[in-house]
This record gives structure tokens, C-alpha cells and sequence, in this order.
């Protein structure tokens, strides 16, 4: 047998590089101490994994457990709906506007059905302005479950979760008996609803709120001083005030970092100006600071979800406006004009007149708005769509550079991405 | 019972509210740019509901910089960039910065009139925020912006031909590709 002699020298120089899968070519400054610098592991974290909310990805450099570098990727779940806004009538945009956020598919139904109502220069009557208000704060509630929920399930405690998802199912069923749908609603339609709220739906949704202000009692002694929760929390994910403006951030991650703006109360719509609520503001900007935003929110929905129910009154809900009037059925069915009146709607489209517009509102996640801009015509010029999560999706490579990779999963689980709002 | 509300038509309401105050806004934004401010499009006036300058491309990321810091302005928050094609027209498109104030909380609208193959300055040394933005638009629209960090396609694939949102792409443009997207390595140095 050969006896073979086994020298140093005869290891490549590149053996560390070759064959391992996540190796690669990197040119740093060379630090004699650092004997890995040579071979730092990409990690590709999505757009299918678990712990990324939607189809996102985020490629990142590791150096053991830390994020050297990375930078993020979205737009798997692209649907061109700018494009289509351009493409469709009004009306029929109504149903893109639910796969926006669709966690809370009624605030951007309300939000479009505003704008398109402000270029028109329709007014609402009052019921129909209360139920789109009491709509709001139940899916920004849902929204605020759904991400605290998640965020806790990425960090391991499940039972949390599982609280608020029966309350959210409770909403959904709410929902359900307004529009017939659960998560894409289509509720709203150019000045007015789909259908008025049925008899008694103020007091179900009064005694849901009011049963959801004790189950967030249980939620909140559940986690808010757990300690576990707090060592994954306190101190991860910072986003102080000035990256929070400099990034653009809205909504409650930015009243996490101490930024005091809602624009519910700074701008209000509806009838915000009648209900009392308080805006929860932090000062660290953490994820335990958004957690703690949210959690007050939800309970400040809630009472505006209460306040709402004592204070609205019977009425009609579609505005007197004819240009935006969909006939009644019986109407359509029995006389001809009625008939004519339909298919024109439906297959025309009303005219909205020359003009430019950017309304918002302080959706769940932020400020929603949306920038039509108008030539006349059933088809608008641009629809332009402000999606929160886009801004906040885009702080999260700051965010994490330097951090551990666990911590990265709750800093993007605690600024409640949405992959539909985000891609559009 | 009166069933309608007391809300004003939509377009007035914010200029019973800040009517004065974008007025010496505007005045003093004249005063301060002179010609480089093109025209000023002004709610009542036109079919707007913020006040619109129209500022010339060359002094886009000034203007953005003073109505940001100077005291009588604070336009602290950048809501949103975005363009429109205007296809016909000529400069074709134009590129709109929406702003919003944190301390007095009313909006204002910047334009920029582009044409086809010109660039703009880009506003990240303003608002690094704007990075994606300015993505998107060079994405949808293939407007360039002057010094951007990092200008590549952002929603559509990188191996994508032409820009969905100009008014002469076609609605149904699909482009299928076979492989994904394979990490870019050079954004890790």
C-alpha cells in the first residue's frame, strides 16, 4: 500500500469557500484576529419562511449570530393596482381596495370611498358616517390583535394569540352581518353603504367591545409584565424619533418613538371630533413601546366603539347625491328607467369631475392616503396609493443592522407589515 | 331631523382652516425663490385641495430642504413621493412630493415637471426615507433621480423591459421569468 505524506501546504487556500453552501467572496479589510472573515454566511430569509409576515425577504450577511449587513426585497405579491386604478371605473376599484391591508379591509374601503367622495363633492348623511367611523376602530382593533397576536407567536407564547383571535372572530362575525363577508368586505360603496347596519347590530357590536375590554385585561395580565416577553422586547428593535421622522414612520410605531400625531384628532373626518379618546404615545420607540401602543389603542377603539353605538340614530345611509346613487333593486326590476340607470352605472361609470386630491386617515398601521388625480371621466388619471407599511418596511434594515437575527423577527413582527398594503 | 352633516364640501375645509397661513406661506416662498418657483396653483383658485408649487427641477432638494427646517414652514414629515404621466403633454411627466406638518398639521404639494429621459435631483439627503420612493418611481415610471444611493427596480423583477406605470405600457405586459431572482451579493459589501 502507497503510504501517502500529508503536508499543509496541500490544503487550498480557499478550501474554507468552496462547497459550503452560504460561503462567498468578500473583500474587507483584513483583521488578523478575524479567522472567519473570509467565509461570513448569507442568510436568505424569505419570501416563503415562517417568520417573515407575507412575502418578504430579507437577505443578511451574519457574522455568528449578528446582522453585519442585509437589505430587503418585497414585492412578490405585486398586483399592479395603480395601474388597474387607472384601468377601472370608481366603483369597481372599491373591491381592490380590500386586498390593500387585508387585516383591515374596511378602513381602506372607507379611505378610498373618501377620497373619490372629496373630488365629488358628495356629503354623507350621518348614519352612514357613523357606521363607516364604528367599522374603522373594529378593524383597527382586529389589525391591533392580529399584530400583537402574531408578534407573540414569533417569540413563542402562543395562548396570547389564541385570546385575541376569538375576539377578532367575534368582530369578523360583526362584519358578516353587515356585508356578508368576512375579510374582504366591499362594504363601502361612493357615497354611501352597501347596506344599512341590520336592527340591533349598534347593540351586538357594543356588547362585543365591551366584552373585548375585559378579554385585553386578561391579555394585558398575561404578557405585559411577563418576563420573558420583556427580555425579547425591552430595548429590541429601536426606532427613535428622529430615524421614525427621517423614515417617514406613521401611526403607532411612530407614537411608540414619541412622535404625537394622530390623525383622527390632528385631522379629523367623520365624526371624530364628537367622541372622546386619548392617543397613547411612548417615548423608546422599542417593540415593547409598539406593543404598549397598541394594546392602549385597542382599548380606546373600544370606547369609541361604545361612544359611537350610544350616539347613532336612524337614517338613511346613502347620500342624496344622484350622480352616485345606485338604484334599488326594485327600482331596476320594475320600470325602465330605472333599468337604464343600472347598466349605465354599472358599465359607464359615474363622471368625477377634473381635480386632484390626497386624502388620508390614520389607518391601523399609519397614514393611508390615497392621491387621485382626475382629468373627468369615469376612469381617474392616477391612483396613487399610500400604503403605510411600504415606510415602515423600509426602516427595518437600520433597524436590525448590528442586532441579533431572533431580534430581527421581533422587530418585524412589532411593526406589523402587511405584504398587501406593502407590493400594492 | 336633519340627516345631512355640517361638514363643508371637502375641498374647502382645509382652506377655511389654513387659508391665511398657506396665503403668507406661499407670499414668503415667493419672496425667498423669486423665478425659480414656476407657478403656485392655490386651492379655490384651482382644482386642488393643498396649494401646489411648482418648483424648477434644478432646485427641487433646496426647496424641500427650507420648507423642512425654516420656522415659518416645518414641513417635517415627507407623506409621500409619487409621478404621474401626463403623455401627450410636454415636459411628460411630473413628479409630486406630498409633505405634511407634525406641528401645525397642514399639507402641501410639491411639483416637478420632467421630461422623458431627464433626471432629478434626489431628495435622500433630505429624507432618507425617500430612497424607496424614488425606487419606485424609477421602477414605474423610469424618471432617474441625480445621486440616489442605490437606483434599482424595487416591485417589478430586475430583469423586467420598460415601465408599467407609463401610460403607453400596455395593461396585460407580462414578462415571465423562469428562475428567481438570485441574491445580490454587492449590497452585502
Amino acid at each position: 500500500m502507497e503510504n501517502k505524506t500529508f503536508s499543509v501546504d496541500q490544503i487550498p487556500k480557499d478550501l474554507l469557500r468552496q462547497g459550503i453552501p452560504g460561503s462567498y467572496d468578500v473583500t474587507v479589510e483584513h483583521d488578523p484576529d478575524d479567522l472567519w472573515e473570509e467565509s461570513r454566511m448569507i442568510v436568505n430569509i424569505g419570501p416563503t419562511h415562517p417568520a417573515m409576515h407575507g412575502a418578504l425577504r430579507l437577505v443578511a450577511k451574519l457574522n455568528g449570530e449578528v446582522i453585519e449587513k442585509s437589505y430587503a426585497e418585497f414585492g412578490y405579491t405585486h398586483r399592479a393596482k395603480e395601474k388597474l386604478g387607472e384601468n377601472r371605473t370608481y366603483h369597481q376599484f372599491i373591491v381592490y381596495t380590500d386586498r390593500l391591508n387585508y387585516c383591515s379591509a374596511l378602513t381602506n374601503n372607507m379611505t378610498y370611498a373618501m377620497a373619490v367622495e372629496r373630488l365629488m363633492g358628495v356629503e354623507l348623511p350621518m348614519r352612514a358616517q357613523w357606521i363607516r367611523m364604528m367599522c374603522c376602530e373594529i378593524s383597527r382593533v382586529i389589525d391591533h390583535l392580529i399584530c400583537v397576536g402574531i408578534s407573540a407567536v414569533d417569540l413563542g407564547a402562543f395562548t396570547f394569540f389564541l385570546y385575541g383571535f376569538h375576539q377578532r372572530e367575534e368582530a369578523y362575525t360583526l362584519i358578516e352581518k353587515l356585508c356578508g363577508a368576512r375579510l374582504t368586505t366591499s362594504y363601502c360603496r361612493i357615497g354611501g353603504l352597501m347596506h344599512d347596519a341590520p336592527e340591533g347590530w349598534e347593540k351586538e357590536a357594543k356588547a362585543w367591545a365591551k366584552k373585548t375590554l375585559k378579554v385585553i385585561e386578561e391579555m394585558d395580565q398575561l404578557l405585559t409584565s411577563n418576563k420573558i416577553w420583556c427580555k425579547r422586547t425591552v430595548g429590541v428593535g429601536v426606532f427613535n424619533k428622529e430615524q421614525c421622522l427621517e423614515f417617514s414612520y406613521s401611526g403607532p410605531n411612530a407614537r411608540a418613538a414619541g412622535i404625537d400625531v394622530d390623525l383622527r384628532r390632528d385631522q379629523p373626518s367623520m365624526f371624530y371630533r364628537d367622541v372622546q379618546f386619548d392617543v397613547p404615545i411612548a417615548q423608546n420607540g422599542d417593540c415593547y413601546d409598539r406593543y404598549l401602543v397598541r394594546m392602549e389603542e385597542i382599548r380606546q377603539s373600544l370606547n369609541i366603539v361604545i361612544q359611537c353605538a350610544e350616539k347613532i340614530k336612524k337614517g338613511p345611509i346613502w347620500s342624496e347625491d344622484k350622480r352616485t346613487r345606485i338604484p334599488d333593486k326594485e327600482v331596476v326590476y320594475n320600470t325602465m328607467e330605472g333599468m337604464i340607470h343600472h347598466f349605465k352605472f354599472f358599465m359607464e361609470g359615474f363622471r368625477v369631475p377634473a381635480g386632484e386630491a390626497y386624502t388620508t386617515f390614520e389607518a391601523s398601521n399609519g397614514e393611508l392616503g390615497f392621491f387621485i388625480s382626475s382629468k373627468g371621466g369615469s376612469r381617474s388619471h392616477r391612483m396613487r396609493i399610500r400604503g403605510p407599511s411600504v415606510w415602515h418596511y423600509q426602516g427595518l434594515v437600520p433597524m436590525v443592522e448590528g442586532k441579533l437575527l431572533g431580534d430581527m423577527v421581533a422587530a418585524l413582527g412589532s411593526i406589523n407589515v402587511i405584504a398587501g398594503e406593502l407590493d400594492r | 331631523m336633519d340627516v345631512r352633516t355640517n361638514v363643508p364640501n371637502l375641498y374647502g375645509e382645509h382652506l377655511q382652516k389654513f387659508g391665511d397661513l398657506w396665503k403668507t406661506q406661499v407670499e414668503s416662498l415667493r419672496a425667498r425663490w423669486g423665478s425659480k418657483i414656476e407657478r403656485v396653483d392655490f386651492p379655490g383658485e384651482a382644482l386642488t385641495d393643498v396649494p401646489v408649487v411648482w418648483v424648477l427641477r434644478s432646485e427641487i432638494v433646496e426647496v424641500l430642504r427650507f420648507l423642512k427646517s425654516d420656522p415659518g414652514f416645518e414641513y417635517n414629515f415627507l407623506a409621500d413621493i409619487t409621478a404621474t404621466d401626463e403623455m401627450p403633454e410636454r415636459p411628460r411627466f411630473v413628479v409630486v412630493y406630498q409633505l405634511f406638518s407634525h406641528t401645525r398639521f397642514n399639507r402641501i404639494r410639491l411639483k416637478v415637471k420632467v421630461e422623458d429621459g431627464e433626471s432629478v435631483p434626489t431628495a435622500v439627503d433630505v429624507w432618507p426615507g425617500a430612497n424607496w420612493a424614488e425606487r419606485e418611481i424609477w421602477d414605474m415610471f423610469g424618471i432617474k433621480f441625480d445621486g440616489h444611493p442605490d437606483l434599482r427596480r424595487i416591485l417589478m423583477d430586475e430583469r423586467w423591459e420598460g415601465h408599467p406605470l407609463r401610460k403607453d405600457y400596455p395593461l396585460r405586459g407580462y414578462q415571465i421569468f423562469p428562475t428567481p431572482q438570485v441574491p445580490n451579493e454587492d449590497l452585502l459589501k
